[in-house]
């Protein structure tokens, strides 16, 4: 008796909990294919908003998604070999690195964000361009992609691996490409979600370094929260959640195929 | 190429990239702070001048209640997803933590749709008392809006902390006597503690940090971000914004090293 | 059984030794003498240095300044191990996960450009030399222990190595598959005529792979020899202890006799020492009847282990002895028993070592 008590007490508690989180996602939803959301969703439903914001800020969905895979392609580029040189050179030095390229991880996006303006706001043709942003982006996600990928060395022992390759003969850029890289997929693939999912939905920073002409999707939706109707802004949300969750969903994957494997 | 010369070629990618993007810029931070009026002592103004005291108290103490309110929820319906199979159980744990890609921006349009002018709590309450209860665009709000932020995070911690919990310790203690709440008490929440650490950390560090929300709240919540960014913005107090950034990224990168220290494993902060 | 072998190099190690950079000494500068087709065992417990001398020979760790390494006069010391063509079984094994069994035993001839054709047909006879045919196209994780070692091994001796090296490749086995592979390896190294350098910490493994054993004791070669060099005419306690069971005896000698509690004891090479350290191994030690003994005490317990019992006897020595019996022999605890020692079988040991 006591224990069934126990049991629907905490399950009341759990669903409270899940509707503070989930009612608002739905509101946000339902209001941005509402005709008006102030007379409820019996006013009819519309595709108009999800059309307005698409005339307005598909710019800003498009910028989003070129800065998210430019930023990919500069942690893969940058934080795989990184994560293989801090794997294999386990001394005092790299653990050094290692916690100075995990810094820009504990420092608030407003701080980074003002020390690049500082350093480069008077580089105006930098400034102005995308380019910008794809730094302030790079410099906050690369740890995930390093770590992401240590975490994977960490447990196939690449160190035997690499001298196994070592030892039939093969040279240090042939092990990197036959056996390192193809042995880091699971940690690479999962460092890649993170780090697009990151960068599509990055604010702190871009807020601080966006032009008018160079917009991203979070900078478009504070806008159009401050000075858009609430139906534009619900649109736009909508339009968010559609890019951001398959991306979630694939996570969850991974970490569950991780699990059960 | 030996092996040697290949490793350090690995790292140079990277190395550049944070020198020039990271370090450079840091460092141009930290002696921006100290070039307003009073020099050095620029970076003492946090603690000494009465306003930005008054919004660091304000800041700790919206972190440190949002961190302690999120591990009692996060804690119980961690415990009890971990603990009970039930049908339905997937699904509560899919919507408990989808929110956890969210960017604060899209946190605060969430507050407001709760708790906002047009917002539920305020429909629900006129309906029951008359009185339209609107609190989103105050401290309240943004208190809400980490609730909202930490919640799914420190969720998963837990579960995963739950999970890999030896059942032989329960089973020791209740072999020795304790009766249920003895167990809690005793061994399970004393072997939770690097996670609550860990995760107590991180939603710390975000609550003093995070910007996103507390703007598209209201700019002027009373919190250490939004003065350093009107500082900077509207101000363009350059020297006082650049103290006030290097004093919270100390405090936040603090707090995270520290509990890594505790918890040994790696601790980052979500904005 | 030759078109599968390479040819055995001779390496030669002079002065090898290795400090780590945080300042202990792994291994002292040691010389050693490998001969073609030889096959040389590493043996000693763990942290003895023995894993390091084979990762010197092999190219994974620089000797300190004053080594060199040597393959068929060729000094090889400051080539990394890519480029000193050597086969190696890693005790984790390192075998690729993203390449199937054919894929990592065919990856060292694919390195040094053999074309297709030519390296399948190199590793279908790798495959039946190692009895893994069938097991070709699985992947790694699908594979047993066992047939992990095998399939190392074969992808080692694919590239045709001069030298086999072979770090502790049986310790991850449990023991009945560890005493069967250690069979198949000897006939395999025996047939392949290769020249191999194998570390282990398992003396039965030393014994029966062994051309010549080094035993390796604290980063120095406590001894080097054969076998039955090792076993019967150890040159120093560590030895003696570390290589099958035996009885040290710290003694008085009298007219090149042993003086013992239980009666005297006659050996060889004593006459102009007043004292003595000497070994025994408990299976040249006879069980005869009290009355006639030179040398008698009292057994204190028996423990029947199958093929042989063993005696534990006291008051015939300083320390109580273990002796090996025949399991035919009636022998009771209490009991006092004659002991027969030949001369031959009581080992003169150096006093302090």
């Amino acid at each position: 008796m006591r224990d069934r008590l126990l049991f629907t007490g905490q399950l009341l508690f759990t669903l409270l909990v899940a509707a503070f989180l989930v009612v608002p996602a739905g509101l946000s939803i339902a209001a941005g294919v509402t005709v008006n959301y102030f007379r409820g969703i019996a006013s009819g439903v519309t595709l108009e908003w999800v059309a307005q914001v698409w005339e307005l800020y598909a710019g800003t969905i498009l910028l989003s998604y070129v800065i998210a895979l430019a930023t990919l392609a500069v942690t893969l580029l940058a934080g795989v070999p990184a994560a293989y040189a801090l794997h294999v050179r386990s001394g005092k030095i790299s653990r050094m690195i290692e916690e100075l390229i995990t810094l820009p991880v504990a420092i608030p996006g407003l701080a980074l964000a003002l020390a690049l303006l500082l350093t480069y706001g008077g580089a105006s043709e930098f400034r102005r361009s995308w380019l910008f942003i794809l730094v302030g982006h790079v410099i906050f996600t690369i740890p995930f992609m390093v770590r992401s990928v240590m975490a994977v060395f960490a447990t196939v022992d690449v160190k035997t691996l690499d001298e196994g390759a070592a030892s039939l003969g093969a040279s240090p850029w042939r092990r990197f490409r036959d056996v390192i890289v193809p042995n880091a997929v699971p940690g690479i693939l999962a460092g890649s979600l993170m780090v697009v999912t990151l960068s599509l939905g990055e604010f702190n920073l871009t807020w601080m370094l966006h032009t008018p002409l160079t917009k991203t999707l979070p900078i478009g939706l504070a806008d159009s929260y401050a000075s858009m109707r609430l139906e534009v802004a619900s649109a736009y949300t909508l339009i968010f959640f559609i890019m951001i969750i398959p991306l979630l969903v694939a996570m969850q994957l991974f970490a569950d195929g991780k699990q059960t494997r | 190429m030996s092996h040697r010369s290949f490793v350090g070629l690995c790292l140079l990618p990277l190395a550049v990239v944070t020198a020039a993007f990271f370090l450079l810029p840091m460092a141009r931070l930290i002696a921006t702070g100290a070039e307003g009026p009073q020099g050095l002592a620029g970076y003492l103004a946090i603690l000494v001048e009465p306003r930005y005291r008054a919004t660091l108290i304000n800041t700790v103490l919206l972190a440190t209640a949002t961190t302690l309110v999120t591990l009692i929820v996060a804690t119980i319906v961690g415990m009890f997803l971990q603990r009970h199979r039930f049908p339905g159980r997937s699904i509560l744990i899919a919507m408990l933590t989808f929110p956890l890609a969210f960017p604060g921006v899209v946190v605060g349009f969430m507050i407001i749709l709760l708790a906002g002018r047009q917002g539920v709590i305020g429909d629900l309450s006129s309906h029951l008392t008359g009185q339209k209860l609107v609190f989103a665009y105050s401290i309240y709000g943004l208190f809400l809006g980490y609730l909202y932020f930490s919640i799914p995070r420190v969720i998963l911690t837990i579960m995963a902390a739950v999970q890999k919990l030896d059942p032989g310790l329960e089973e020791a203690a209740r072999s020795l006597g304790a009766g249920p709440w003895a167990v809690q008490r005793d061994v399970v929440l004393p072997a939770l503690a690097p996670a609550f650490v860990a995760s107590g950390a991180i939603a710390f560090a975000t609550a003093m940090g995070a910007f996103g929300t507390a703007f598209t709240l209201a700019t002027n919540i009373d919190v250490l971000p939004m003065l350093i960014y009107t500082e900077f913005t509207l101000a363009a107090n350059f020297a006082t914004s650049a103290a006030l950034s290097v004093g919270l990224g100390v405090i936040t990168w603090f707090i995270l090293a520290l509990a890594r220290s505790f918890s040994g494993s790696a601790v980052a902060a979500a904005g | 059984m030759s078109t599968v072998g390479g040819h055995g190099a001779a390496v030669d190690i002079k002065n090898c030794g290795k400090t780590f950079a945080d300042g202990t000494l792994a291994l002292e500068p040691a010389t050693l003498q490998i001969a073609r087709g030889e096959t040389l065992v590493l043996l000693g417990p763990s942290g003895c240095g023995k894993t390091t001398m084979l990762r010197i020979i092999a190219g994974l760790e620089q000797p300190d300044a004053g080594g060199t390494v040597l393959f068929d006069g060729k000094d090889m010391t400051s080539l990394p191990i890519e480029r000193r063509n050597v086969g190696m079984v890693f005790q984790s094994y390192a075998l690729f996960p993203n390449m199937s069994v054919a894929e990592n035993i065919a990856y060292g001839l694919k390195i040094r450009g053999m074309p297709k054709t030519e390296r399948a047909a190199r590793v279908a006879e790798l495959v039946a030399l190692t009895n893994i045919a069938g097991l070709e196209n699985r992947r790694i994780d699908q594979l047993s222990g066992g047939q992990r070692q095998r399939v190392a091994l074969a992808r080692a001796v694919a590239i045709r190595p001069g030298i086999l090296l072979l770090d502790e490749p049986l310790t991850a086995l449990d023991a009945a598959l560890r005493e069967r592979l250690r069979g198949e390896l000897n006939r395999l190294l025996r047939a392949l005529g290769i020249t191999a350098i194998y570390v282990t910490h398992d003396q039965a493994e030393a014994m029966e792979l062994g051309d010549r054993i080094v035993v390796m004791r604290k980063g120095a070669i406590a001894q080097i020899g054969s076998p039955r060099e090792i076993y019967f005419a150890p040159q120093n306690r560590f030895v003696a202890e570390f290589i099958g069971a035996a009885n040290i005896l710290e003694t008085v000698v009298e007219n090149g006799q042993l003086v013992l509690p239980g009666g005297r004891l006659p050996i060889h090479g004593a006459q102009n020492l007043s004292e003595a350290v000497v070994m025994i191994r408990p299976e040249t030690i006879g069980v005869t009847s009290a009355d006639s003994a030179h040398l008698s005490g009292t057994i204190d317990s028996v423990s029947f282990v199958g093929d042989r019992q063993r005696l534990v006897v006291s008051g015939a020595a300083p320390k109580p002895l273990t002796i090996d019996a025949p399991n035919t022999i009636q022998a009771k605890a209490g009991e006092r028993v004659g002991l027969s020692i030949a001369p031959d079988a009581v080992r003169l040991l150096p006093p302090e070592s």
